[in-house]
């Protein structure tokens, strides 16, 4: 005999649903029947919104009372990259306003490319009491007085987060501020600050804090005095040094030796601003045990690098720059055999010849020996199908991939042919994938391929690729999971677009600058379509200024159920039946 | 470059023409593929545009008018002027916005990092790094930011700042719009004047007139940029003591 939902008793319900934190879970959940949506909201904690304009502030709140965690995402992440003219918006102060009234419990605020003010900060600080957890992921807008009011007022803090953040005017002082009784401090990340921090202040928090586990210092923390925090702190498992260069004094090296040497849990280090690499092996008792080594900012190279990176065996995540090159990708080959992602940045991005050795064999070699590989990000100058095909092979369980070659347009350097048939291996090969970044020479065939096989693709990046509509209708008609999609500089144009109107629904995002996309077009799109807000974003001025068949500069197309958004600057132009 | 140059046009353009713009893979291309600067020996970018007059546009979508004018306002706001020099030596390469993708604020903190190393770091900034200072205007409600490095002088900076702002000053402020502080005008009309003046705080934190040194030591000594009303700039550091840091920094 079937048992009825509603006779199940609630409490059972919520217990078990306790359990299951993961959104999409809990989303499947509430769309059981209405009484499990009832009882799932109820019970809700943390929420994540992945465009803070797709809903507002007051929906969630009404439908989930009581929640304990928000994370929050704003400007599209071609913002990264300068294509978001400044202004566009993201500003979180209407959701931290909506978010003290209603929930005073609140313990955790995460924000990913979002203006945040001091005032948002002063707000955050002053109603939350119990509050835990700030992460600020490459948000702007805000300066050491919005930390300071932080640091004040939240007795329970357990982690601040600066990661990538840009901190106006930041002054060393707001860290005093921290009261001599605040000792919850568990994850500390001002990496991006500027500007010095007062050491002393600093010094003593560490000193007071047993839970400590995260310290990633900005680059004007001086080597010396890095010893004596982690003297202060050997519980540690992630940390950032600041600047790693000092005159080579024996004392101050068997110093910083002794004192890396007592960090047993260190499991991951960063930092290694304006590296001297005579004091590079003060790290090496910790080597063997790290997981994580991100070399992003440190300018080693050689065979400091290749010795370095050696002594890693457990390694499981590299970020490092392309002094890396090819011989010192084989060389992790070879010994990180437990490697999952790799990133190789590049040293002179704008540079018109190549400063380094670091070409595709790099990636190649890697591919080989590093079977468990997941995720990649590889900045080089040079690709061949033939590469693309071994490394797409090599790797069953990528489910990230991003290749950036650096010049525009650029074919397989051996056979001049467009890389259509790489990566038309990487993706019939990743069943997995979730995220790809194309660039070097493209034609319609190569979304062809990417819409015919890339079934679980959530993110795709384009740049410079393609020859016609084609190519953006084979995506949008072939990839079934896709979310966001970022074009740019494609000669893609309105038929691709209006005839997946529909597809842009089921899409968190989709991003189109210096292509073909017509001011007609975009108010067609925002007539037919509702639940999309579609944005005009151009510098040149209104675009009813210009004929309708001219294409717009920027278009940024997201689904939602908010309406139009009523904070867009003089540059942004929302379609809708009544545009513009 | 001449394929970044045209980058923001569409690539169906490119097969009307009989010229070979030096294009991988497009017939009759040379193999140029080592080096990364595709356009060497090729047109500089005056004569492509001078291409793009002749062109018919694919299926007439674009208006040749437009055409143009999307050209140089996306020269205008993306690219430094490319000039053609000695046919033999590859032009310098034309800087295209956010590509390579890399983040901006890390273009601005290595580069700030890599200025107080020896010589041999040189490598690691190739020259060209990113100058990005933040532009705010008396009234406007949002700050804007500029790569300092994109603009070869003055007036180049003036016009994008006067195409980056020119909504506010249409929209409330009239006609007049930005001025362009590098015309004749003597200095106290300027700042007589209701009109705007930009000015820029230093790396000593003073706020200067912007057009007061010259441009190279602007670019390197440029924090910020405000763009104030003409009557509130008086109080502003004045020319002569703007060539008294010149002259003791040289």
């Amino acid at each position: 005999m079937l048992r009825k939902a509603s006779s199940f008793p609630e409490e059972m319900l919520e217990h078990v649903l306790s359990f299951i934190t993961s959104d999409k879970d809990r989303n499947a959940v509430s769309l059981v029947c209405k009484s499990w949506y009832e009882i799932e909201r109820w019970c809700r904690k943390r929420i994540f919104v992945g465009n803070c304009y797709a809903v507002r502030p007051e929906m969630v709140i009404r439908r989930f009372p009581e929640l304990r965690s928000v994370e929050l995402k704003g400007k599209p992440h071609f913002a990264d990259f300068d294509l978001v003219p400044d202004g566009w918006g993201g500003c979180v102060y209407p959701w931290i306003a909506a978010l003290a009234t209603a929930y005073p419990l609140l313990e955790e605020i995460k924000l990913k490319r979002m203006v945040v003010s001091d005032e948002s900060l002063e707000v955050i600080a002053k109603s939350f009491k119990n509050f835990k957890v700030l992460v600020l992921s490459s948000c702007e807008g805000f300066s050491t007085d919005g930390l300071a009011a932080v640091a004040a007022n939240c007795r329970n803090l357990r982690g601040l987060d600066l990661r990538e953040s840009e901190v106006d005017d930041p002054s060393g002082q707001w860290l005093s501020r921290f009261p001599d009784s605040f000792t919850s401090l568990a994850s500390l990340n001002i990496s991006c600050l500027g500007a010095e921090v007062s050491f002393s202040a600093l010094e003593r928090l560490v000193g007071r804090c047993p839970d400590l586990k995260t310290l990633r210092l900005n680059h004007a923390v001086p080597l010396d005095k890095l010893a004596n925090l982690l003297r202060g702190a050997p519980q540690l498992v992630e940390l950032g040094t600041g600047a790693y260069s000092a005159e080579l004094q024996p004392d101050v090296f068997s110093n910083l030796a002794g004192a890396f040497s007592g960090c047993k849990e260190l499991r991951s280090l960063s930092g290694f601003w304006n590296v001297f690499p005579g004091y590079l092996p003060a790290v090496y008792p910790v080597c063997s045990g790290l997981t994580s080594l991100n070399l992003r900012d440190a300018n080693i190279q050689g065979a400091d690098l290749i010795k370095l990176v050696s002594q890693c065996r457990s390694l499981q995540r590299l970020w490092v720059l392309d002094y890396i090159e090819d011989i010192g990708l084989e060389a992790l080959a070879a010994c990180c055999k437990d490697l999952t992602e790799l990133r190789v940045f590049p040293s002179d991005p704008y540079g018109a010849e190549p400063n380094v050795s670091l070409t595709e064999r790099g990636l190649v070699s890697v591919s080989e020996g590093c079977p468990k590989l997941q995720s990649v990000l590889y900045f080089c100058r040079q690709m061949t199908n033939a590469a693309l095909v071994t490394i797409a092979k090599n790797s069953p369980r990528m489910t990230c991939f991003r290749l950036c070659i650096i010049e525009p347009r650029a074919p397989d350097y051996q056979t001049l042919q467009p890389l259509d048939l790489g990566f038309g291996a990487i993706v019939e090969n990743y069943k997995d994938l979730r995220r790809l970044s194309l660039s070097g020479l493209l034609t319609d065939r190569v979304f062809e391929y990417i819409g015919t096989y890339a079934k679980k693709l959530e993110m795709l990046s384009v740049a410079f690729a393609g020859d016609s509509d084609l190519g953006l209708h084979h995506v949008l008609s072939g990839c079934e999971k896709l979310c966001k999609l970022e074009i740019r500089d494609c000669p893609f144009g309105d038929n691709a677009l209006l005839a997946n109107a529909a597809k842009l629904e089921t899409m968190r995002s989709l991003w189109m600058s210096s292509c073909s996309v017509s001011f007609r077009a975009c108010k067609l799109l925002g007539q037919k379509m509702p639940r999309l807000n579609v944005e005009v974003i151009d510098e040149r001025g209104p675009p009813d200024l210009r004929p309708e068949n001219c294409p717009v500069e920027k278009l940024y197309i997201y689904r939602t159920i908010a309406g139009p958004r009523f904070d867009m600057p003089g540059f942004v132009w929302t379609m809708n039946g009544d545009s513009v | 470059m001449a394929a970044s140059v045209l980058g923001t046009d569409r690539a169906d353009n490119y097969k009307e023409t009989e010229l070979c713009l030096g294009l991988p893979g497009a017939a009759g291309a040379k193999n140029e593929v080592e080096t990364p600067n595709k356009s060497t020996g090729k047109r500089g970018f005056a004569e492509t545009v001078d291409l793009k007059l002749h062109l018919q546009a694919k299926d007439g979508v674009m208006d040749l008018n437009e055409n143009i004018k999307n050209i140089t306002s996306n020269v205008k706001n993306h690219l430094p002027a490319v000039t053609i020099k000695d046919p033999a030596k590859p032009p310098a390469k034309a800087q295209v916005v956010g590509w390579p993708p890399v983040r901006s604020y890390r273009k601005n903190v290595m580069s700030q990092k890599n200025a107080g190393e020896e010589g041999d770091q040189k490598a690691s900034t190739g020259g060209s790094s990113a100058a990005f200072v933040k532009v705010c205007m008396d009234g406007a409600p949002y700050l804007r930011k500029v790569d300092l490095k994109m603009y070869k002088s003055y007036q180049e900076l003036s016009d994008a700042l006067a195409k980056m702002f020119s909504s506010f000053t249409m929209g409330n402020y009239g006609a007049q719009g930005m001025i362009d502080f590098m015309n004749e005008r003597k200095l106290m009309d300027l700042l007589n004047s209701s009109e705007y003046v930009p000015s820029y705080e230093d790396k000593d934190g003073d706020w200067m007139l912007v057009g007061d040194v010259p441009w190279e030591m602007f670019v390197n000594s440029c924090k910020r940029l405000r763009i104030m009303k003409g009557s509130e700039a008086i109080g502003l550091v004045s020319a002569p003591r703007a060539m008294e840091k010149c002259k003791s920094r040289t």
